[in-house]
């Protein structure tokens, strides 16, 4: 057998495998102080007063000094207050003499067994009421609880709360022991303590809005609508009391678009909602190629037929998908392959 | 300082321990009872009383001098400013000991017992923690009824331990065990008004020869 010499390196200990970085109180203060002095210094740069510079100008700042492409907005440059930029931490938990703060502390989840803890004595104190005033005979009727405006906390939320880490177990748990404590009576003490875990949850879905008509000088209704599909963008304007028309930036929609599929495009909205030769459409589109100006006029002019119409026809067309933007747009081509997707001929030698 | 440690180590019962409990509290709160003669380990054969109907009986005499000693050693911890923990698996007490630790100012552990909890603290907690230096159990078995972990981590730890065994349980590796009976509510209310009354004790004992000191 040969002796491997291997270098120190091997025996160093895995430094990552520890955990993020604890930050200590004065680090946090310094970044806090070099802030500060950074944001003065900011202020001056762009010739603005130091004492009035707020984040929105700070980020206004750093968006013209550094401009950046990049989609993701956490990628690109920026400048927080650290309190934003490093996530909040638990300090250390114990006092001079070694002894700890909290005295669930050697559970090593103590914010998270307290909760429990307290919870669980809210319920008991609650049995233990109920039970006194069953012996007294005096026990209120069933009040029911309004379900469906509110929901419980989600283990993100309350992971966030707590500041420590839950299994997917614990706060099973916890939910479970909530859901007890609401379904006992006498309901005030609970309410309180049960609010402060529950958020309530929007009823309505997003309410399409939907303009009124104008009219011009002949007395004639119109209605505008804005639609975008691709690079291309159409504003479009709807008259009623019309006969079919369609002028596309001044050209007749037959000699702009000579292919059926486009004016079938145009026309779908109308043949939906079944008013073919009612209106009149002036159209004005720029950007995109031959389909995506027509997507984006058909966009627009179903916005635009939204004013005219009942809200059950309009629900209608949003779940045909005429009222909806098209997302699609042309996916960049990647290094180290022939196109966005299509890579280059793989040779086995 | 040296006066403040060395004087109640020179006396065998410095906190009259025994004034806290009598036989006749620990009968009418029905420590003595056991489990089945089918329950019963090999090693508590010595603290058995008897049998009666195939139920163990703990013998009473053997407990008040278990117990004795036991208060006698956790006054002594909580005088010198130890850290105790309280560690129990029975869902049912786990409220009562979380909140007896609270009130005497220790600390608790009645939850699911991590791994690396006293043997890889630093990791675990951080780099300067201070691991307790006294580990009472409240009942010495987990849910499962094996030994309870942390028995044998306080033992490599070299962490004293007193601990109340049941006619089920090993009490081999616990430095003061306390024979008697850990399923009834009233027993463990008993240990739990015990151990507060002693720790209480102890703490206004160091407070009182704190004060005279300065007063010299």
């Amino acid at each position: 057998l040969r002796l491997i010499y291997t270098t120190t390196a091997v025996q160093r200990k895995n430094i990552g495998a520890s955990g993020p970085e604890k930050y200590t109180e004065e680090f946090i203060k310094k970044q806090i102080e070099e802030f500060n002095l950074g944001k003065r210094h900011l202020a001056n740069m762009m010739g603005e007063d130091p004492e009035t510079f707020t984040q929105e100008d700070i980020d206004r700042a750093i968006a013209y000094l550094f401009p950046s492409g990049l989609f993701d907005k956490q990628a690109r440059p920026m400048m927080k207050h650290p309190t934003e930029i490093f996530p909040e931490q638990r300090k250390i938990q114990w006092g001079e003499d070694g002894r700890p703060f909290h005295f669930l502390f050697y559970t090593g989840k103590q914010s998270y067994y307290s909760l429990m803890h307290e919870t669980y004595e809210k319920f008991i104190n609650l049995q233990k009421y109920q039970d006194q005033l069953l012996a007294q005979d005096l026990l209120p009727q069933k009040e029911k609880r309004n379900l469906s405006g509110s929901r419980w906390l989600t283990k993100i939320e309350l992971e966030e709360m707590l500041l420590e880490k839950l299994s997917d177990d614990d706060y099973s748990r916890f939910i479970q022991l909530l859901e007890k404590l609401v379904t006992l009576p006498c309901g005030d003490i609970k309410e309180k303590y049960v609010q402060k875990f529950s958020r309530e949850v929007a009823a309505q879905l997003q309410k399409v809005d939907i303009e009124p008509l104008k009219y011009d000088e002949q007395g004639v209704a119109f209605s505008t609508g804005e639609g975008a599909r691709k690079t291309a963008r159409a504003t479009v304007v709807v008259y009623d009391n019309g006969t079919g028309k369609i002028t596309v930036n001044g050209i007749d929609v037959l000699h702009y678009f000579p292919v059926l599929q486009d004016r079938e495009q145009l026309l779908f909205p109308f043949q939906f909602l079944e008013r073919l030769g009612k209106h009149d459409m002036i159209c004005t589109v720029s950007g995109g190629g031959r389909s995506a100006q027509a997507g984006a006029i058909r966009l627009a002019s179903a916005k635009a037929l939204k004013s005219f119409v009942t809200e059950k026809e309009v629900e209608f067309m949003r779940q045909a998908g005429l009222l909806t933007t098209d997302p699609r747009v042309r996916e960049r081509k990647k290094p180290g392959q022939e196109g966005a997707r299509r890579k280059f001929t793989w040779k086995k030698r | 300082d040296d006066r403040l440690l060395t004087v109640p180590l020179s006396h065998p019962d410095y906190f009259n321990v025994k004034e806290l409990f009598s036989l006749k509290d620990l009968f009418d709160a029905r420590v003595h009872l056991g489990h089945k003669k089918g329950c019963r380990h090999r090693f508590m054969e010595p603290y058995i009383f008897g049998c009666r109907l195939e139920q163990d009986i703990i013998n009473l005499d053997q407990t008040m001098e278990h117990l004795q000693l036991a208060l006698n050693f956790t006054a002594h911890i909580a005088y010198r400013k130890g850290i105790i923990l309280f560690v129990s698996r029975k869902r049912q007490f786990c409220h009562l000991v979380e909140s007896t630790a609270r009130e005497c100012g220790e600390y608790a552990h009645t939850r699911y017992w991590q791994g690396g909890l006293l043997t890889n603290a630093h990791i675990q907690f951080g780099a300067g923690v201070r691991l307790p230096d006294l580990l009472i159990f409240l009942s010495s078995l987990n849910n499962i009824f094996k030994p309870h972990v942390a028995i044998r981590d306080a033992a490599k730890m070299n962490i004293p331990t007193v601990g109340v065994v049941d006619t089920n349980c090993n009490p081999c590796l616990i430095t003061y065990p306390i024979p008697g009976n850990d399923d009834s509510p009233s027993a463990m209310e008993l240990y739990c008004k015990l151990f507060k009354m002693t720790i209480i004790r102890a703490k206004d004992k160091r407070k009182q020869n704190e004060a005279f000191e300065e007063l010299r």
